[in-house]
């Protein structure tokens, strides 16, 4: 029952800083709102008995990505937000009906796609060692994605410090 | 009883508000907000059938969407800067140095 | 239901004042030492040596004026001193601050929540932290703090990399991230971390130092730097919040040092049949002792040692402090493999 509670509490959080966050006039604020969005998908993490990739979301995504984004939007300190001038040719109701198609398209694969085997309605059950698991999973069947990934890193990161360079 | 097919619905609208976002907003900070929506409602989709199939293959299928999340965003920010430096703007409308 | 709610909100209520409580006398202990080591003698007026000081402290700072900037985002303006805080007043849930007690006939451990991710919990919480700093600095709406705010928060983000790197070192000793595994994995190996990973408590320490913005490392904050810092703009309890939050993740960081290198409540060799006397001192009573021994240790070295300027700072933190924190980590690995264990 607490679950239950649980899950409902966070979804609306969730979703509702979503819709926050796209709406938001001000791009800090915006930010900030995802911010707290990641957080209480954190908490739904526990919930699901993820804690690792719980406290990895805190650490990583909300912890280190936003900042970076925080970052940037304080050195584009812009006088004029873009949205302030009006555009003939925005159209925002396009952008919105096409979102509604893409959604029309998520719904009508859930309904008539292909249903594998049947998945039991109870879940859980995974070890309190969800660390150890994780990790031994990491560097025994997924070692090549997992080096791939570091790969990844250090190349985003030398692509970051290049662009971000004045001169080259 | 809370199924997968709560989750489902729920990593869905996550995705649709992030798809809306990054269709109607100009400013492209916010699009890239939208992205990590998107991304971060792939995320919980992973998590939810890791704990529903009782393993932990998922979890790690997350961190390296949170890897990739990453690098991407760190790319996507210096491709910013660099760009608002010449054009001293952040709206996509003007981000057109490539039409004909 | 008792133990669900009931004595975990006793315990969250014991920690959290006995924290306030801890950090008010910790402003007051550092005026009286910086005194001594300068030779003069500090706050004597209010009440016998100074006792009541920071009561008078707290009063002044309750009582100044609350001043919020013509054009600053007032809802950022409030929310970034609490966002510098809560992630340090939270930090203290997953500290274990002794074995356990026997109250009313029930066993209450003393660390109010021992999740199976301790270590991880205090570091994801830590990067949280930042975030009222750049707040702080940039809804005050004017450019010293902005820029004062850059500065630390690029400073505290090099240094989380390198302390984040020794706690792996000290997670590959003792094999667990849960914080009571790691005391109870010392108790098993019978000596304190701190001379299984001298380097990793060096590192930790000094990486401490420049996540808590103490001297030598606290350009951000110096009064002869950048105005004010990124506080500035704040006065009275906006201002006192910060203060608090400096203070308090000072007592984080003693804490933490404390229970991953300095054997948490455990009596120095703890596994000596010959010094079991050494239990009859309460296990709190030993973890306070050793977390005060570091508090001194960071106040000794304000007192002593001149500021660093910021790119030597950061020098220090990419430079030096993180491949150190990354050899070491190979090394320990390497030992590990090596000896079997």
């Amino acid at each position: 029952m607490e679950g239950q509670l649980a899950f409902y509490v966070l979804s609306a959080c969730i979703l509702g800083f979503a819709v926050l966050v796209i709406t938001a006039r001000s791009t800090v604020h915006g930010i900030l709102f995802l911010v707290l969005d990641f957080l209480f998908v954190a908490g739904l993490y526990v919930l699901l008995q993820a804690q690792f990739v719980a406290v990895i979301q805190v650490l990583v995504y909300a912890g280190g990505i936003v900042i970076l984004y925080l970052f940037v939007v304080m050195l584009v300190n812009l006088k004029r937000p873009p949205e302030a001038h009006k555009d003939r040719h925005r159209r925002g109701r396009l952008g919105v009906a096409l979102s509604l198609v893409v959604l029309a398209e998520f719904v009508m694969i859930a309904l008539f796609g292909y249903v594998g085997p049947g998945v039991g309605a109870e879940g859980g059950g995974l070890s309190v060692r969800n660390v150890e698991r994780v990790g031994w999973m990491l560097y025994t069947d997924y070692l090549v994605p997992f080096e791939l990934a570091s790969v990844l890193l250090l190349v985003a990161m030398i692509g970051a410090i290049v662009l971000a360079r004045r001169e080259l | 009883m809370i199924t997968q097919t709560h989750y489902l619905v729920l990593s869905t609208a996550l995705f649709f508000i992030g798809v809306v976002g990054v269709m109607t907003r100009r400013n492209v900070i916010v699009i890239l907000l939208s992205i990590e929506l998107m991304l971060n409602a792939v995320n919980i989709n992973l998590i939810a059938f890791s704990y529903y199939l009782k393993s932990e293959i998922g979890q790690v299928f997350a961190i390296f969407v949170i890897c990739v999340a990453a690098a991407e965003a760190a790319v996507g920010l210096g491709i910013i800067l660099a760009f608002y430096r010449n054009k001293e703007t952040v709206n996509i409308d003007e981000m057109n140095l490539m039409r004909w | 239901m008792i133990d669900l709610i009931v004595i975990p909100l006793l315990q969250i209520v014991f920690v959290l004042t006995g924290v306030l409580i801890a950090v008010m006398y910790l402003v007051l202990l550092e005026r009286k030492i910086q005194a001594w080591v300068q030779v003069r003698l500090g706050p004597m007026r209010v009440g016998p040596h100074g006792i009541l000081q920071p009561i008078a402290d707290v009063l002044k700072l309750f009582i100044k004026e609350d001043i919020t900037p013509v054009k600053a985002d007032r809802w950022v303006f409030t929310a970034a001193p609490i966002v510098v805080l809560v992630p340090a007043l939270i930090a203290f849930a997953v500290i274990p601050f002794g074995s356990s007690v026997s109250l009313f006939g029930k066993k209450i451990s003393l660390a109010i929540a021992d999740i199976n991710v301790g270590l991880l919990y205090i570091v994801a919480v830590a990067s949280l932290g930042v975030y009222g700093i750049i707040l702080g600095g940039w809804s005050s709406n004017s450019k010293y703090p902005l820029l004062a705010s850059l500065r630390a928060s690029a400073q505290l983000v090099s240094y989380e990399v390198a302390v984040t790197l020794t706690f792996v070192s000290v997670i590959l000793t003792a094999g667990t991230l849960s914080m009571v595994g790691i005391v109870n994995a010392q108790f098993n190996n019978g000596v304190w971390f701190l001379f299984v990973q001298p380097l990793a408590f060096a590192i930790y320490f000094i990486g401490g130092l420049a996540e808590t913005n103490r001297a030598p490392f606290d350009l951000p904050e110096a009064e002869q730097e950048l105005v004010g810092g990124f506080h500035t703009e704040y006065s009275g309890m906006r201002f006192a919040l910060f203060f608090l939050a400096e203070y308090t993740n000072m007592i984080i960081v003693s804490s933490v040092a404390t229970t991953l290198f300095l054997g948490g409540w455990l009596p120095p060799f703890p596994n000596v049949r010959a010094l079991a006397f050494l239990y009859y001192v309460p296990s709190w009573m030993w973890f306070t002792l050793k977390t005060l021994l570091l508090l001194y240790l960071f106040l000794w070295i304000r007192a002593t040692l001149p500021r660093y300027r910021y790119d030597q700072l950061m020098r220090i933190g990419w430079k030096v402090l993180i491949p150190l924190a990354i050899a070491n980590i190979v090394v320990t690995g390497a030992g590990k493999v090596l000896l079997g264990s």
